[in-house]
């Protein structure tokens, strides 16, 4: 039993597959949510009807990056004793055929430069990079590692600004002074200077880059729900709910936060994409998250001056990179629609 | 039953504190409807929550008293008042609309309404919710409670708002212009309801309106407000067929229904002041066709004419008893 607590495969293998079935089960407890709900059941429906290709687009990113995390350590299959230790995935597994040397074309039977045969003619899609390493398996990799980065930081910035914008919306007065100064301070300071500074504090792990990530891109949702908040402060439901008797925070938490979840949804979706991207830029500048799609394009950037050219690494990672974006913004618009008052009824 | 005395509310408006609803006193028996009348800005709905302690920032009650079953409420603790909301005094609003919470089903935000002031199962709390509705007049109460606010119609939601102000049966209905937003037919619905329920739970109401029809429907007394002051006061059959005050005169004359077709309206000169700009003895001194040498500079105090009249007005002083 002690073994478990131990840093290790072991160990690593096990907080993967937890959180696996956590998101697992949130994924059905909003599903089942969703069902009874007519008013998320009619805005989701809307949003797959009018979107089923970027949906299911995600649903092939979610799908192998959930494969991915799903992870135990075993011997079999591995090609080396290190391998045999380590917790791998099944996509890890797929993957686990002997090394190249070095670059190999797309579906190429021998090596790029030195002519040599393959290890496994013709078996990578994508091709290798400079270590022999299949680009198509580095590929799929990231997807786990951009949603990690996307959903992670998510995760810490919205309820924090959920809750600076609340209590600053809904009281006012101090409240508001204290949270609108620690806002301008930190929309005041250069953004990627901050994120550097505090990775730099924070040491590299992706943790850290998340935290950073998280801390320097709340302001923005917090001063909507703020201003949305301040909104429905006024509105007459709240002053009925008053002169009913009800107590502050359960004002707070039955009539303001489910009238913020649209903005929380869209807010999500679009903020995703962002941060997919910051840390494309934190990569470029070397302090993103190892194994991202950031990090492979970095690294790919010196192979475009080889010659002959090699190419299929950076086009990989930016094809992998592209279409995340393009579908998490096709649904995220496609969510504002379906979800904003504002928009809503227009399509 | 509540008894309202001297009961004054400021907002700091261009520096100074101004009072909103300045001195303003009466009182309400049980069963019984008293109408507070008057324009927009005359402080009337400003009375209302004054007396459940809901001012808005920056305003607050600067002096009076207000007593609910002998119970000063201005003295209570916050905890305390709130457990008088909803439970002894409840309110029903203007606009149906928006007054329900659009993401909650209607049925639910009555159980949450029960359940706010009484320790009751959720299961006995709907059966109460459904016996409500029924009561109230809302057809199929059963597929009814499912419905989100937007799939009912403004007489339904203001049907459901009145369930949840009763669901604690309260001694005190205050009804800020329950029927302004509704169209005819279902004003009259509304407020035969309002009768009907005054009777069945010997509730008293507070009605708010700026509608004389509502108050000769409704009212057994009548207060009407101008710029926060009450200017006069009287049992509704009197001051409908007997009005005073050259305000109330003016209110009356320029209802449509005492008009001949083809005749121009009447109408009383000029608008309401707003509150950085009242004049310093009568508010109506301005606007009024029968002003005095005092009525600029001195305040005229609510003096009765007959036993169930009482104005606030020089002219008509010299005839007080």
């Amino acid at each position: 039993m002690k073994e478990w607590f131990e840093p290790g495969p072991l160990r690593e293998a096990l907080i993967s597959d937890g959180i696996v079935l956590c998101l697992l089960a949130l994924g059905i407890a909003f599903g089942s949510f969703v069902r009874r709900n007519e008013l998320w059941r009619e805005a989701l429906g809307a949003v797959w009807r009018r979107r089923r290709g970027a949906v299911l687009v995600l649903g092939v990113y979610a799908s192998v990056a959930l494969v991915d995390s799903v992870v135990w350590v075993s011997a079999s299959g591995a090609s080396d004793q290190v391998a045999a230790h380590e917790a791998r995935s099944l996509i890890d597994r797929a993957f686990s055929g002997a090394r190249e040397k070095s670059y190999s074309a797309p579906f190429a039977s021998e090596e790029f430069y030195d002519q040599s045969r393959l290890v496994q003619p013709g078996r990578h899609p994508l091709g290798t990079n400079v270590l022999g390493q299949d680009v198509f398996y580095l590929t799929l990799k990231g997807s786990r590692v951009a949603l990690l980065i996307g959903g992670l930081t998510s995760l810490i910035a919205i309820p924090l600004a959920l809750l600076f914008g609340i209590l600053a919306g809904y009281f006012g007065g101090f409240v508001d002074d204290v949270v609108f100064f620690v806002m301008s301070t930190l929309a005041s300071m250069p953004g990627i200077l901050l994120l550097i500074a505090l990775i730099m504090a924070l040491g590299q792990s992706t943790f850290s880059v998340c935290v950073a990530l998280g801390v320097t891109s709340w302001v923005g949702f917090c001063r909507l729900s703020r201003g949305e908040t301040m909104k429905l402060r006024e509105l007459d439901y709240v002053a009925a709910a008053r002169t009913l008797g009800v107590r502050p925070a359960a004002i707070l938490v039955r009539h303001i936060l489910p009238n913020l979840m649209h903005l929380v949804v869209i807010t999500f979706v679009l903020m995703f994409s962002g941060l997919v991207l910051s840390e494309a830029t934190l990569a470029w500048l070397g302090i993103g998250v190892a194994g991202s799609w950031g990090q492979m394009i970095a690294q790919a950037k010196d192979e475009l001056s080889r010659e002959p050219m090699v190419w299929w690494n950076l086009t990989g990672a930016f094809a992998a990179l592209f279409g995340l974006l393009l579908s998490v913004n096709l649904v995220g618009d496609a969510l504002r629609d379906v979800l904003d008052p504002r928009t809503r009824g227009e399509g | 039953m509540l008894e309202v005395s001297e009961l004054t509310t400021s907002f700091p408006i261009a520096g100074r504190q101004v009072p909103i609803v300045d001195g303003v006193s009466f009182s309400l028996e049980q069963g019984k409807c008293l109408a507070l009348v008057g324009e927009s800005g005359s402080g009337k709905s400003m009375t209302a929550l004054s007396l459940m302690r809901l001012v808005p920032r920056p305003g607050r009650i600067s002096s009076g008293s207000v007593r609910l079953e002998g119970q000063e409420l201005l003295g209570l603790t916050v905890p305390e008042m709130r457990a008088v909301r909803g439970r002894r005094i409840a309110m029903i609003f203007q606009e149906p609309m928006t007054c329900l919470n659009p993401v909650v089903r209607v049925g639910e935000q009555v159980v949450e309404a029960i359940r706010l002031h009484e320790r009751v199962e959720r299961e006995a709390a709907k059966r109460r919710t459904l016996e409500l509705f029924d009561r109230v007049g809302i057809p199929e109460p059963g597929a009814r409670y499912d419905y989100y606010p937007h799939q009912l119609s403004g007489g339904l939601k203001q049907r459901v708002m009145i369930a949840m102000a009763l669901s604690t049966q309260p001694r005190i209905l205050v009804a800020d212009e329950p029927t302004t937003a509704l169209d005819v037919t279902i004003q009259a619905q509304i407020l035969e309801l309002l009768n009907e329920l005054r009777a069945e739970f010997s509730m008293a109401i507070l009605l708010i309106t700026h509608d004389l029809g509502v108050v000769s429907r409704m009212a057994d007394e009548v207060a009407v407000l101008y710029t926060g002051r009450v200017v006069e006061q009287a049992s509704a059959a009197t001051l409908l067929a007997r009005p005073e005050h050259p305000y109330t005169r003016g209110l009356l004359a320029s209802l449509p229904s005492r008009h001949r077709p083809g005749e121009k309206l009447h109408e009383i000169p000029g608008v309401v002041p707003s509150p950085a700009h009242w004049p310093a003895g009568c508010r109506f001194a301005t606007r009024c066709s029968e002003v005095f040498e005092r009525c600029p500079t001195e305040v005229p105090r609510l003096l009765p004419l007959h036993p169930d009249q009482r104005a606030a007005c020089f002219a008509r002083e010299g005839r007080a008893e």
